[in-house]
């Protein structure tokens, strides 16, 4: 928490010439290209270019799946450009909160134990953790559904349960995955209401779209192509 | 804090091996039967040394017992010829020749044994009676329960005493009254002047020189009672045994020194006996008798355990990939909620270890009903051993982690990002 600056304008995440090159058989592919980047507390983006411009690229660097080849990248006041792999699960466990297209949740445990995971890599006690699972399942709507699996919830039920999984550990900096990709437009926008309302409440959020409209929602917008920023800037 | 991560990772793991019941049954069988055998091959060979044990303690480890047997060549004879007298066995000779020759024989005891039927006013009981010398008593210790045993006295002065052993007791007179009564053998009277604790000699495979319905008296009683010659008349014919004695045992010194004296006691015997008309028992020998049943035992069912213990790791490694496998998007999702890669390794190794040590406790149900239906449908001897039973599932344990640490490292080095995009 003290690493969190209090400022809405001071810096989360800081990029400087982020480089990242993969090697394809005898071919060097470079699929990000001396990208800088700031985000500021607060900030809502969104990432949008074609396919193969370098935005999951851009979202694995900035979740910390992945290194960059060259460059810096600092996050929450650490540099995290080459930090281990244990160090960098740690600055996911405390920093990061993951919503993906596909929801990705555990099918055999139910709502309220999916909601609970990040807690339980945290070292919560299993009753405190069930508690705030609790908690975060109400702020979803989701407090009917705790005790269900998620094969028993609907797409727009189950990206709910992904996104109070994303609050447990009360991250930093929300990066959500093209989070409306495998829903219906009804649903999609009822989802987008959600997220922009945590914007509201202050949070920081990176989601990585190709619909425009949807893109309407975040207040700052990042176009990406052939792995470098071509336009950065609030929404008009 | 890792305690309790133990604890939900434990629970994790039942809750996976329960999700598919009938794929992780199959996959522990191999540790079931593994398992199963590692305890029935144990209580196998603890059982049959036990036996041994047991039987040697009640024959007394420094004992040779030598009995006389009829020569297998005349029992057909006997049987067809209508009148036939035979003389065969020990002979007073015999216990002389033993007592004078080995220095390594500490004590003998001639016996002569003669069924009887024995009665005490209007109650009767058949008996086996033994004429013998007081120191039967030193070598085939039993508890006296009242009275005395036999006295050196007794033998040399011809005295008519006689020692019964419990069972004749009760079924004879009444026990606050035994001592000074008369007993009845024949025309016979003796006096009762002790009363000894039976200890069940029948029904194993080698009995004790003692038996339940006893009644001993001294040796040159009995010589001069009833004399060496038996005479049968059974459906028409009839047959006449001379037989001096039934029975010496003999001790020895020490204990190096009990089978050897046993093989020369033998070279004597095969010089001075046309025929073979005795038997020797060597206590001491069913020990290696038993040690070499456990150790047959041992090795193949051994062989077996190993086997299948080896192809039950497998099959739980074979499976834990394949869960690996179809749980990779799982992992992606753990990896990127911040769970580091030993987290990983624990959770997978747990699992693996609950399928395992389940295997091992099924295993050990199987393994306690083995013995039974071995003592059931052989009437071998089996002894379940506790220590048998933590060491089956210490190597269930240790089979989960052997064979788990290469799916569970498989597992958390799979890459996150190619884990989360995994169909």
């Amino acid at each position: 928490m003290q690493n969190r600056p209090n400022s809405s304008s001071a810096p989360v995440i800081r990029l400087s010439g982020i480089t990242k090159t993969y090697q394809m058989g005898s071919t060097e592919v470079r699929a990000l290209a001396e990208v800088s980047l700031t985000v500021a507390r607060g900030d809502f983006w969104a990432v949008m270019g074609p396919s193969g411009s370098g935005k999951s690229t851009l979202l694995n660097l900035l979740g910390c799946l992945d290194r960059p080849t060259s460059g810096n990248y600092e996050l929450a006041g650490q540099d995290v450009s080459n930090m281990s792999d244990d160090a960098l699960s740690d600055v996911r466990l405390r920093y990061l909160g993951f919503i993906f297209q596909s929801f990705n949740l555990l099918p055999q445990l139910s709502v309220l134990r999916n909601i609970a995971l990040p807690l339980y890599y945290q070292g919560w006690s299993s009753d405190r953790s069930r508690e705030r699972a609790h908690e975060l399942a109400n702020r979803v709507g989701l407090e009917s559904r705790m005790h269900h699996r998620p094969t028993e919830l609907s797409g727009g039920q189950r990206q709910r349960v992904a996104i109070a999984r994303a609050l447990a550990n009360d991250p930093a900096v929300i990066l959500a995955d093209e989070p409306t990709g495998n829903l219906d437009s009804r649903t999609g926008t009822e989802i987008m209401n959600m997220l922009s309302e945590l914007h509201a409440q202050g949070k920081t959020i990176i989601m990585v779209t190709h619909e425009a409209d949807i893109a309407t929602h975040a207040n700052k917008q990042l176009h990406m192509r052939d792995g470098r920023i071509a336009s950065a800037g609030e929404i008009a | 804090m890792f305690q309790s991560r133990f604890l939900r990772n434990l629970r994790l793991g039942l809750e996976n091996v329960l999700l598919h019941k009938l794929r992780s049954l199959l996959t522990m069988l191999g540790i079931v039967f593994g398992v199963g055998s590692v305890i029935a091959m144990l209580s196998v060979g603890e059982g049959a040394s036990r036996q041994a044990m047991d039987q040697i303690s009640r024959l007394g480890s420094h004992n040779i017992i030598i009995s006389s047997e009829k020569p297998l060549a005349d029992k057909s004879a006997s049987a067809s010829g209508r009148k036939r007298s035979l003389l065969y066995g020990l002979t007073y000779a015999d216990h002389h020749r033993i007592r004078e020759t080995f220095d390594t024989v500490k004590t003998t005891v001639p016996a002569k044994i003669l069924r009887k039927e024995a009665s005490v006013g209007p109650r009767r009981t058949d008996v086996r009676l033994v004429g013998t010398t007081a120191a039967w008593f030193e070598l085939v210790e039993r508890d006296v329960v009242a009275g005395r045993t036999l006295m050196p006295e007794d033998v040399t002065e011809c005295n008519a005493v006689a020692v019964v052993t419990e069972a004749v007791a009760h079924k004879l007179l009444a026990v606050e009254h035994v001592l000074g009564q008369s007993l009845r053998v024949g025309s016979d009277v003796f006096e009762v002047v002790g009363v000894v604790r039976n200890r069940g000699g029948e029904g194993t495979s080698i009995q004790s020189p003692d038996r339940t319905s006893d009644i001993y008296i001294p040796l040159p009683v009995a010589r001069e009672r009833y004399g060496d010659t038996e005479v049968r008349i059974a459906s028409g014919s009839y047959s006449r045994e001379d037989v001096q004695l039934h029975q010496i045992i003999v001790r020895i010194d020490s204990l190096k020194h009990v089978e050897p004296t046993a093989e020369a006691i033998e070279r004597m015997f095969q010089s001075s006996h046309k025929t073979k008309d005795y038997q020797f028992h060597v206590p001491l020998a069913l020990l290696r008798q038993a040690q070499a049943t456990k150790r047959t035992f041992n090795i193949v069912l051994g062989s077996i355990a190993c086997i299948s213990l080896i192809v039950g790791g497998i099959g739980i490694m074979n499976i834990m990939l394949a869960s690996v496998t179809e749980r990779t998007r799982e992992i992606g999702v753990r990896r990127a909620l911040g769970a580091k890669k030993r987290q990983i390794v624990h959770q997978f190794l747990v699992e693996t270890v609950v399928l395992s040590t389940s295997g091992g406790i099924i295993g050990v149900a199987l393994g306690l009903l083995i013995p039974v239906a071995i003592t059931y449908l052989t009437q071998m001897p089996t002894q379940v051993t506790s220590w048998s039973v933590g060491l089956s599932l210490f190597i269930s344990i240790a089979i989960g982690i052997t064979f788990g640490i290469y799916p569970a490292v498989r597992a958390a080095n799979l890459d996150p990002i190619e884990a989360l995009r995994h169909e």
